[in-house]
């Protein structure tokens, strides 16, 4: 195992004592294989115990270590020390405020995702004797890619839309509503298309495609988001040319 | 949140964000060329007007728009409207996947299928335009 220094640039902030945020630079011996979070660690434990920043899993499944690293949205657990040089620069994850050092404040996307309703609502209630939801493989396959989201919030770091425009729902929420409405077994997608058909939904939106490149676990927000504006299209002239096929 | 401070709300430059970013400058060029389609329209209106306003202005017009500035005008507005065209191609499968079974029509077919399109409907119009 081959060892080398990083230097590590952290962008600082103690709500108690700081009117704003100030980077702090750390020389860290690290081995060749480990990644951001293990450098953090590292400083955490040996050089500065006062640097706070979330993680729990390091592997890729918690969502938990979401940060900016050299100004990209990453979890800090998957972005490996060999695949940069120089000084690595590592910030909170961009749009959401900055609570303490790289811990942000999260109650934005927490109330969003609450919003949108990301659980099943089964068509009709039924009794447990009259066995279960069955579903075929093709039907799983259908929503099964928007299932893989961690609630990492990378995508959200990654959008303009919501750094400019807050009330976005944004990328992740709507995607898991996407995810619900296209389930066989589920009968909720008129409460949810209050929410995500809204201006504040999908319309905000305008397609940049940046929340994709930057998911962790390859789910397709962007593909969501423009599935359900065409859907919601498909309602509206449905609605108003077609009036009889009213529910 | 209060019991610990007040939290730090990093503002975002409302018009400079687009260059924090290849990917933000990419779509912005995306969404910028659609002026050229615009101003492509624009020509095809003034076409019809001097039509309108009898053999003179027409000819006129078709000196203009044949001349050295017109030809160079033109290629211009093809080239960006080219761009925009095939970037919006390009991401044509995120919008409308298409499921066979457990599988999805890779990518490629979907994009395949517009440019295909394009291509038919270049010739109808040259067809109608009386080129063959």
């Amino acid at each position: 195992m081959s060892e080398r220094t990083v230097e590590l640039e952290v962008l600082r902030f103690n709500p108690e004592t700081d009117s704003e945020p100030r980077f702090q630079r750390y020389s860290v011996p690290c081995m060749n294989e480990w990644v951001v979070l293990d450098a953090l660690n590292h400083v955490k434990e040996i050089m500065d115990p006062t640097l706070s920043y979330r993680w729990s899993c390091h592997m890729a499944v918690c969502g938990s270590c979401g940060m900016m690293i050299n100004g990209e949205p990453k979890l800090a657990c998957k972005a490996f020390l060999r695949e940069y040089e120089g000084v690595i620069r590592v910030e909170p994850l961009a749009h959401f405020p900055i609570q303490r050092d790289l811990v942000t404040v999260i109650d934005d996307f927490v109330t969003k995702l609450k919003r949108v309703k990301p659980y099943l609502i089964p068509k009709a209630v039924q009794p447990v004797e009259a066995g279960e939801f069955r579903q075929s493989p093709a039907e799983l396959k259908r929503y099964k890619q928007y299932t893989l989201c961690i609630n990492c919030m990378l995508c959200y770091a990654a959008c303009p839309e919501y750094g400019l425009v807050p009330k976005f729902i944004g990328p992740a929420a709507i995607s898991l509503a996407h995810r619900y409405n296209e389930d066989s077994r589920d009968g909720g997608r008129e409460e949810r298309q209050q929410e995500i058909a809204s201006n504040e939904g999908v319309w905000e939106c305008s397609f940049v495609g940046a929340c994709s490149e930057v998911c962790p676990e390859h789910v397709d927000p962007a593909g969501a988001l423009q599935q359900v504006k065409i859907k919601s299209t498909v309602d509206w002239y449905q609605e108003h040319l077609m009036p009889w096929n009213k529910k | 949140m209060s019991a610990h401070g007040k939290p730090y709300v990093r503002e975002v430059s409302r018009y400079a964000w687009f260059f924090r970013s290849p990917r933000y400058l990419r779509y912005m060029v995306r969404e910028v060329t659609c002026v050229f389609i615009a101003l492509h329209a624009l020509i095809l209106l003034v076409a019809l007007r001097r039509l309108s306003e009898g053999r003179e202005a027409w000819e006129s017009f078709l000196h203009n728009l044949t001349g050295p500035a017109g030809v160079v005008l033109q290629l211009v507005i093809l080239a960006f409207a080219v761009y925009h065209s095939t970037s919006w191609f390009n991401v044509t499968p995120k919008a409308m996947p298409v499921q066979i079974g457990e599988k999805f029509l890779p990518g490629a077919v979907i994009i395949g299928a517009h440019y295909a399109g394009w291509f038919v409907a270049s010739i109808a119009v040259l067809f109608l335009a009386g080129a063959f």
